[in-house]
């Protein structure tokens, strides 16, 4: 009995389906909750070639969801522990691993030696790079996202449709939006998600059916609740990403350059010389401090006034807890200024501080 | 006009409502926002799109259905 005849009774698909999808070649990012029943359904459904690149390793709190690992792979590159899953279910196809974190430099070369991108990655700076290198490579992306009990899916990329930036043209900034790590995930919800996407994959392959492109599906696995949003291209998204085509290989040096965000407290922060203190506070916050060294720039309107960030010297960054002021340290890293300091405390320790500055004189 | 508004993601978190109706008078999608920030001050720092009548749409656009939804991003996968 043929492996493939249930596929291939069908009519909709029939032998020369079949073959389609075993001359088609997908490649998957991100071997994890997505990327796994992705993964599972496209090696058994006999997709000719299937690359997954990944550089993470499998620990143990990955095994609630990444369904293609276990004991035995606890440890090891989940682009090689797959590629070695999925050679026993199905050891009729090329499945190349690739055990290496996708970057500007890599991506082109890469995704030119497929057909399809998955994006089962779980991060935004990633996210970008994976829409943009296919809008460079002119790939189909058959995108998914997920956040606890919801998920999200559309096709981009395809026949001229619309891409991820003309959904959403502003990346948020890592960490702005929490992903599994931080906030939890029911395991079941990427298995759900990503089988759409495998449907997807195999969809546009066999040109059947209607494929996802120009809206995105939200599902949520709580209530059942669907519903499709259309999106429309936008010309002048695709067209930035087309921009930055020659340099694309280049790029990487920005967001490799991250780094750490500096932490430092009151008391370190007062024995400081050549300081500009800076209150990302929102205005309506209090307490409220007025003092001729302290500059109010709320953390929403930072990107607007980086002018008035003084080069020369060290940034104190203050909120009331010590949160936002990260994130402003961050911003202005994006921005490539590294003077900075998130202060450890909050506003009124500052407060207190000017407060006894001002006695000592 | 009563709006249906949806709200999605983290959305629905910090706004404790997956849904709700509002009474809106104002004009375009850009009032909408304004009405919903006063509501939720906490919705002015995140990223999300906001569609009207299944349809992606523009801060500029005039609010001409009922049917809303705010859509975040997702990060995870």
């Amino acid at each position: 009995m043929n492996r493939y005849s249930r596929h291939i009774i069908l009519p909709e698909i029939g032998q020369e389906g079949q073959d389609r999808l075993s001359k088609s070649k997908v490649l998957v990012v991100g071997a994890g909750g997505l990327g796994c029943p992705v993964l599972q359904y496209l090696a058994a459904g006999g997709i000719g070639k299937i690359g997954i690149i990944d550089f993470d390793t499998v620990s143990e709190s990955n095994l609630q969801r990444q369904i293609l690992f276990g004991a035995s792979t606890l440890g090891i590159n989940k682009a090689i522990a797959a590629k070695a899953k999925l050679e026993d279910l199905n050891n009729t196809i090329l499945i190349k691993a690739y055990p290496e974190k996708l970057t500007h430099k890599n991506a082109l070369a890469i995704f030119e030696d497929y057909d399809i991108i998955v994006d089962g990655t779980d991060n935004f700076s990633t996210r970008y790079l994976v829409n943009d290198a296919s809008i460079i490579t002119n790939k189909p992306l058959v995108y998914a996202g997920i956040y606890k009990f919801e998920g999200q899916v559309s096709v981009f990329n395809y026949k001229k449709g619309p891409s991820y930036r003309c959904l959403f043209p502003k990346q948020p900034e890592n960490g702005s939006i929490p992903n599994c790590t931080e906030i939890g995930v029911l395991g079941i919800l990427p298995g759900i998600i990503g089988t759409l996407q495998a449907n997807e994959v195999i969809k546009l392959i066999l040109e059947i059916g209607e494929v996802l492109s120009g809206k995105v599906l939200y599902y949520n696995s709580l209530n059942h609740q669907i519903n499709l949003t259309k999106v429309n291209r936008c010309e002048k998204e695709i067209q930035k990403v087309m921009d930055t085509k020659t340099v694309f290989e280049a790029l990487d040096e920005e967001i490799n350059c991250e780094r750490p965000i500096r932490i430092i407290s009151i008391k370190d922060a007062m024995n400081k010389k050549n300081i500009q203190w800076i209150d990302v506070r929102d205005t309506n916050v209090n307490p409220k401090i007025n003092h001729s060294e302290v500059l109010q720039i709320p953390l929403k309107d930072l990107k607007q006034n980086l002018n008035k960030i003084e080069l020369g010297k060290e940034q104190i960054l203050f909120c009331q807890a010590g949160i936002k002021s990260k994130k402003a340290a961050s911003i202005l890293q994006n921005h490539k200024i590294h003077s900075s300091f998130s202060l450890k405390n909050g506003a009124c320790e500052v407060m207190e501080y000017f407060n006894n500055k001002n006695y000592d004189r | 006009m009563i709006l249906s508004i949806k709200y999605f993601g983290l959305l629905a978190e910090v706004t404790g409502r997956s849904e709700e109706k509002i009474e809106f008078s104002g004009k375009s999608i850009s009032d909408l926002k304004t009405i919903l920030f006063q509501k939720y001050e906490v919705l002015k720092n995140k990223d999300f799109q906001i569609a009207q009548d299944n349809e992606l749409t523009a801060n500029e656009a005039m609010v001409t259905a009922t049917e809303i939804v705010l859509l975040p991003p997702f990060a995870g996968g």
